[in-house]
């Protein structure tokens, strides 16, 4: 589904992701982690084409679409969700989410129609399925950190990606807002049978939902595998030493 | 619930309309005077909506958005004067005429952001004028094109009330019929799946380029819509002036449409409508008591602008949610 073959970044002369094989299948949640600065959101924003890479090459489906722009990417089923909390503030939360329904839609060059009047019923059910359908008309910029993480999950949503990325989509929560939005995560991509790419700092929810993760550290992938493996690898715990404990805290 | 009704409501009435009616009386109930005033005060007030496309819709600050008005004036202005071209059609060609100007120079402008988007339209813009200002053979150089003609409005000598009116006060009635139905079009467009995807881009461009919009396409789009409507304004500018000149598209002109602008709030839809009616009234109050009109003008500028930040219909809808928050929660009680 997603493949990633040799890919690399260098800011002049420093390689932030240097030489990174990946390939997640249909349907798989997969994870990357690794400590702060390993190369993990540089990887993402390679694959959605907000960056360019130096080498390499990226294939959706079989298709390649290396250094294609994002706009483009998100048209051919590969969703993203950002590290930092990336909605449309001064915007209703309904106004997101119908904006990116519009703009799937191919609606956007409409200038006649009215947008309030448009897209409904699918702007308010997918405000259901990701549990903010009370807020939709608050301004979003006035959610909480857990509910604009949730907004943020819905506006990638609305282009009913194949693939979607998310990138720390924990950063920042509470315990119990982190437990919700995972449950809210691993739900969503379960009913839509998405794949899933994701990166994540806290152990626990790694190991507890993803199939297969690739570990990353100074811009290369050190070990990837399934949890035990990964778990298991004598690289991995020499870069995580005395970083958080390996395995579900439990 | 009873919070709610009001707005919607208030929502529901076709503004535009309303107003249209309540400016039409002017040259009844007013002066002469009054007439010229509310003339200036429709054409800028168009100006400013279409600055506002761009300022306030899709967060694009542009420090040359007179080149249009002047592209509009003077197309209008050598068809009426030198080719003898009706009105009708003379307005049209205004407006293609700095839409496709927009275009052209949007194209370079949209490829930069921010400041440089800024500098680079002003730049665009002192060409503009360079060229008017130059071109002795097609746009009178210095001297402009003076005795642009008003248009041809012998059909409204048919129309009872109309026809007693004098020429400057018919063409007022004229340039309220091309205002606003402007303004409605523009309404329509910002509340349109377009200008919603305009408002993602103004809130967050990058975002914006994620749910699959072509954001360059987009801005560029909003900038020639812009442009096309600056120059409806600067086409019924060079009539209602009696003459075409090179001063149109000189760069203060950018800043003032651009002070009107957020002087009214770039954040509510009839904020340059108020601005441009309030720099117009106070710009006229002020010459007519002292010489020193720019100082006063720019110390009752700076006083507005610290007492309403969101511009002068911002500070009023702020304070509007805050009195019936008030009473609402005095009337639950």
């Amino acid at each position: 589904m997603l493949e990633v073959h040799g890919l690399s970044k260098s800011f002049g002369g420093f390689r932030a992701v240097s030489d990174v094989d990946l390939a997640v299948a249909e349907g798989e949640i997969a994870a990357v982690i690794g400590p702060n600065g390993a190369g993990k959101s540089t990887l993402f924003s390679l694959i959605t084409g907000h960056l360019q890479p130096t080498a390499g090459r990226v294939l959706v489906n079989g298709r390649d679409v290396t250094g294609v722009a994002p706009y483009k990417i998100c048209g051919m089923g590969l969703g993203r969700s950002f590290q930092h909390t990336n909605i449309f503030p001064k915007l209703t939360v309904l106004e997101n989410v119908r904006a990116a329904l519009l703009a799937h839609r191919g609606q956007g060059p409409n200038f006649w129609s009215r947008a309030n009047q448009l897209c409904h019923g699918e702007a308010e059910a997918l405000l259901a399925s990701i549990g903010l359908a009370p807020q939709a008309r608050a301004t979003a910029g006035t959610l909480s950190y857990g509910n604009q993480k949730q907004l943020e999950l819905g506006i990638a949503l609305a282009s009913d990606p194949k693939i979607l990325l998310l990138d720390e989509p924990t950063a920042g929560m509470s315990a119990s807002e982190t437990h919700e939005t995972i449950a809210l995560i691993e739900r969503i991509a379960r009913e839509r049978r998405l794949t899933l790419l994701f990166t994540e700092h806290d152990m626990a929810v790694v190991f507890s939902i993803a199939h297969r993760i690739a570990v990353m550290h100074q811009g290369r992938v050190i070990a990837h595998g399934d949890p035990a493996a990964v778990r298991a690898d004598a690289q991995v715990r020499r870069v995580y030493l005395g970083d958080a404990p390996m395995g579900p805290r439990s | 619930m009873m919070k709610k009704s009001a707005p919607a409501l208030v929502r529901r009435i076709p503004w535009v309309l309303v107003v249209f009616v309540a400016a039409l009386t002017i040259p009844w109930v007013g002066s002469r005077y009054d007439t010229f005033l509310a003339t200036q005060i429709a054409i800028s007030a168009l100006f400013a909506m279409s600055l506002n496309l761009l300022l306030g819709t899709t967060g694009l600050v542009s420090f040359g958005h007179v080149a249009y008005f002047g592209i509009g004036s003077y197309v209008c202005g050598i068809l009426m004067k030198t080719y003898a071209v009706p009105f009708s059609i003379a307005l049209p060609a205004a407006a293609i005429g700095s839409a496709l100007g927009a275009l052209v120079f949007g194209f370079f402008c949209v490829r930069l952001t921010k400041i440089y988007f800024a500098m680079l339209t002003l730049a665009f813009s002192q060409i503009i004028w360079a060229i008017c200002y130059k071109w002795n053979d097609v746009t009178g150089g210095d001297q402009g094109i003076p005795d642009v003609p008003y248009p041809n409005l012998d059909w409204m000598s048919s129309i009872p009330l109309l026809g007693d009116l004098r020429i400057a006060q018919q063409f007022y009635v004229l340039t309220l019929i091309v205002v606003m139905l402007s303004l409605a079009a523009i309404q329509r467009i910002i509340a349109s799946p377009f200008g919603l995807m305009l408002t993602t881009i103004r809130e967050n461009p990058e975002r914006a380029a994620s749910i699959g919009l072509n954001v360059r396409r987009y801005e560029l789009s909003a900038f020639v819509i812009a442009g096309g409507f600056a120059g409806i304004a600067g086409a019924l500018f060079g009539i209602f002036n009696r003459g075409v000149f090179s001063d149109f598209v000189y760069w203060p002109k950018s800043a003032e449409v651009m002070i009107m602008t957020i002087l009214g709030g770039i954040d509510h839809f009839w904020g340059p409508v108020v601005g441009a009616a309030t720099l117009v009234l106070l710009n006229q109050e002020i010459t007519s008591y002292t010489q020193y009109w720019p100082f006063v003008l720019g110390t009752i500028l700076l006083l507005l602008l610290f007492v309403f930040p969101g511009g002068i219909v911002g500070g009023l809808t702020t304070g509007l949610e805050w009195l019936r928050r008030k009473t609402g929660r005095r009337a639950s009680a």
